[in-house]
């Protein structure tokens, strides 16, 4: 009667697939963001879950209120020196898998904000997956970023994540004695990957996880 | 409109001369200049005797590091009886900037004051909790001083 009889009658019993595949598949179909808004963008991102946009269509409609359910971060809006020992600690305490887009100009490099009091950039404390510009980003554009950081999940090894306790998420620095660097380590490394032109996105770089598989 | 005012300010002036220095009157409001070492006395006559039952409001000012005095706290004070609006000015030396706390008069002079510290460095003598409201507590220096670099000193400034 319905579809799924008639996939049943043409496949046979078993079938093999790699784990890899199915598990990703599962997690990239029900990201469950975290509620966490904290400027302007958080307006646009509570759009996209609304009727017009639907972020219920990639299934990313579920923000949970506890960040232990929640898989994906979006930092929507600026990150106040002050906010980021916060948004640190909301981070850790999501468990793995997770991965945090950065929504919009301020969270990606502080925007306007270059001043003493805006993190420049939300990849000074969290590693970041996706960053998404705007300012704020258009409804589209975060649905564009979920997407994206689907197919990201889907190039993902289940080894990858496992629930462990990681002594950079524990070893959390927070903003305000961070050091002084030249941009992180990860930043350059990606620099010259894309001068050598040897990197496919160059709106993402790759998470720590991906950079563990690559060695 | 705003000859109430200074009727208060008279009376002011004759309860202590000392306590009223310069008195300027625009735009409809008026302003005095009071010596740092009257202001609590200034606003607890003003408070007990004048109706001036409410802070609404006690910020800082830096005038620029070439200015002396360098920095000014305003006191703007509200009579719900008499509807009327004063404003008190303290002028403060950069080599010296501490003023008697008046959160034993208003409660709301707590944080304003702890505000005051934080981002313009005037110390308020007496006050019961003075640290920092809005920067993080490690911060090096006071935010809104007019020499202060725009995106903070090292290792703050995250460039």
């Amino acid at each position: 009667m319905g579809l799924e009889n008639k996939i049943f009658e043409s496949l046979p019993d078993v079938l093999t697939v790699k784990l890899d595949a199915v598990v990703n598949w599962a997690r990239k179909s029900s990201l469950w963001p975290a509620t966490f808004g904290l400027a302007c963008c958080a307006i646009e991102m509570m759009n996209t879950v609304s009727a017009r946009n639907d972020l219920s269509r990639f299934g990313a409609e579920t923000f949970r209120a506890s960040p232990r359910q929640a898989d994906v971060m979006i930092v929507s809006g600026r990150v106040s020196r002050k906010m980021a020992p916060v948004l640190r600690r909301i981070y850790d305490q999501m468990p793995e898998p997770k991965w945090v887009i950065s929504m919009g100009a301020c969270a990606t490099s502080g925007g306007v904000f270059d001043n003493y009091a805006i993190v420049q950039g939300v990849d000074k404390v969290v590693p970041v997956d996706i960053y998404v510009p705007g300012c704020p980003p258009r409804p589209e554009m975060l649905v564009h970023a979920i997407t994206m950081l689907q197919d990201k999940i889907m190039k993902e090894s289940v080894k990858d994540r496992t629930d462990t306790i990681e002594a950079e998420s524990r070893g959390s620095v927070v903003p305000g004695t961070l050091p002084v660097t030249e941009g992180t380590a990860l930043e350059h490394e990606t620099e010259v990957e894309v001068a050598q032109k040897n990197i496919s996105r160059p709106y993402t770089i790759p998470s720590r996880h991906e950079r563990r598989r690559s060695f | 409109m705003t000859e109430k005012l200074h009727e208060f300010v008279e009376t002011l002036k004759s309860a202590n001369p000392e306590w009223v220095g310069d008195v300027k009157d625009a735009l409809g409001e008026v302003t005095v200049t009071v010596p740092r070492e009257h202001i609590f006395a200034a606003c607890e006559f003003l408070r007990d005797s004048l109706g001036f039952d409410m802070l609404a409001d006690l910020c800082g000012g830096d005038r620029g590091p070439e200015e002396d005095p360098r920095f000014e706290v305003n006191y703007h004070l509200f009579s719900t009886t008499h509807h009327k609006r004063l404003r008190l000015k303290v002028l403060l030396s950069e080599d010296d900037p501490k003023v008697e706390s008046v959160t034993s008069l208003w409660k709301t002079a707590d944080w304003h004051e702890r505000e005051t510290y934080d981002l313009v460095g005037v110390v308020f003598e007496n006050h019961p909790d003075l640290r920092r409201i809005l920067l993080p507590s490690d911060f090096d220096g006071h935010a809104l001083r007019k020499d202060y670099p725009l995106r903070g000193y090292e290792p703050y400034s995250m460039n």
